[in-house]
């Protein structure tokens, strides 16, 4: 299919809270380009694409902030080279920045390699986006994701000849500003561990106590663990749920110290980490078996969901095909804001589920995609 | 005129205005293959940062011939061009 036309023409108006009149938005980044699909109902999707063809699409940020909709995407060629795109009209028609989004300062002497997290901050610092890259980096935008300026707190950090690279590359992956406080930032890398902000990214600290690096001598480091991802609880922002390379944590004290909630899971390795948008303890996991065994624990794919901060874990695969040995990447899974909330992943072997009922039951809305590097979910509106 | 064509992949032509080929003077442009980048790049700045990347260096599976020649086996970036060379950029056999 091409790029652009085809595209269903919507009013990207921002959802007021009436999800009856909603239109569900999904966007699927691949190895070789995006797909984009609405629905009325998180069931029947209406999907175009590819977007961006040949393109490894690893980050998508969908801002619904402003009154409208803005797509942002993270885009990479193999030969020509990363980029960041956006999209006000869903699709239809993309803008990207003629001197890029995000471009290392010539003093650096670095050169961008890859766009891994496009976060948007809260509904109260409009314009503000966050995005997390390799090498290991964090920017901020505060035009809507148009231009990005490195934080330097990060980049001059003492730890950083010592920060490694997994096998995806060296990268700082998930970037959580805080809705209690716009000083406080968590951010996540591999290899290097958690580090938290508290004066808005001027200096940052490593929080990784209690998270284990089982693959280094030294199993509980102060930094260099591979924290595959990190997500914040809405109803405690001092709380936070990481998948680990090998453990799942929770922290309750903004990042200072982690526990384990691994029990009542098949196994404590795995890529990605979901948090309920509203209710506090739910989050969701999709366990893998091991750093050694890189597929879902007997060929069965499931997603594992607790609702009181990971003391129980209720195994979810209503509607997943069987078997299935595909990995579900870090940023192939998503939220949406909708009631109840809608969950939905896409596989390495190119299956994209969504669930419209948290998780209870899912149905495949795409099959025979390229590995999938990124889902993002969102109620647009209509 | 002393000028050098460009040959450009159609790829890129998006990024060029959907042009097939550049012809730059090369004494108002320069006379290395870098130079003649940044002249092209000043008009068509995406087209300059999917070849090279913001520390100036050709994108590792980008390659550019100067009349048949891989510049890599030249002097990269800093070979000089003469007029009536031609540049010819292609994306270099990678991926799966």
């Amino acid at each position: 299919m091409p790029l652009g036309p085809g595209v269903a023409r919507l009013d990207p108006m921002a959802n007021n809270g009436d999800t009856s009149k909603s239109t569900y938005l999904l966007a699927v980044g691949t190895k070789k380009g995006m797909w984009l699909g609405t629905s009325a109902d998180r069931a029947a999707y209406t999907f175009t694409g590819p977007h961006f063809l040949m393109n490894e699409i690893p980050s998508i940020g969908i801002d619904t902030r402003n009154g409208s909709t803005r797509i942002l995407v993270g885009v990479r060629s193999e030969h020509w080279g990363p980029t960041v795109a956006h999209s006000d009209d869903l699709g239809q028609t993309w803008v990207e920045p003629d001197n890029g989004a995000i471009t290392f300062p010539p003093d650096t002497g670095a050169a961008l390699e890859r766009v891994w997290q496009i976060q948007p901050d809260t509904g109260d610092r409009p314009g503000v986006v966050w995005a997390g890259c390799e090498p290991i980096s964090v920017w901020k935008s505060t035009d809507g994701g148009e231009h990005f300026e490195l934080n330097r707190g990060l980049w001059d950090h003492p730890h950083r000849s010592e920060w490694g690279a997994g096998f995806g590359g060296a990268a700082a992956h998930t970037v959580l500003p805080s809705p209690a406080d716009p000083n406080t930032i968590h951010i996540a890398m591999s290899t290097g561990g958690v580090y938290r902000s508290t004066d808005g990214g001027a200096s940052w600290q490593p929080r990784n106590k209690g998270i284990g690096a089982g693959f280094m001598p030294d199993a509980e480091p102060e930094f260099g663990q591979c924290v595959h991802k990190v997500a914040r609880d809405a109803g405690n922002p001092g709380v936070l749920y990481a998948q680990n390379h090998g453990g799942v944590y929770r922290t309750d004290d903004n990042g200072d110290t982690w526990t384990s909630i691994a029990e009542g899971l098949p196994a404590d390795f795995g890529f990605t980490m979901l948090a309920h948008p509203r209710r506090a303890g739910t989050a969701w996991v999709v366990p893998i078996t091991a750093d050694s065994a890189r597929i879902p624990p007997e060929g069965q794919l499931a997603v594992h969901r607790t609702d009181d901060a990971g003391a129980t874990w209720a195994r979810l695969a209503d509607g997943l095909l069987e078997p299935d040995f595909n990995v579900v990447l870090r940023d192939a899974a998503s939220v949406d804001t909708a009631e109840p909330v809608g969950v939905f992943f896409g596989t390495r072997g190119g299956t994209v589920y969504a669930s419209g009922d948290e998780g209870s039951s899912f149905a495949p809305v795409l099959t025979g995609l390229p590995d999938v590097l990124c889902v993002r979910a969102a109620v647009v509106g209509l | 005129m002393p000028e050098v064509n460009v040959l450009i992949p159609s790829l890129l032509r998006p990024v060029t205005g959907g042009r097939e080929e550049l012809r730059l003077d090369v004494e108002a442009a320069g006379a290395t293959l870098a130079d003649l980048l940044d002249a092209i790049g000043a008009q068509y700045p995406v087209f300059n940062r999917r070849v090279r990347d913001e520390t100036g260096s050709l994108r590792r599976f980008v390659n550019i011939y100067l009349d048949g020649d891989d510049v890599r086996r030249l002097d990269g970036l800093k070979t000089r061009v003469a007029a009536g060379s031609e540049v010819m950029v292609m994306q270099s056999v990678a991926g799966g």
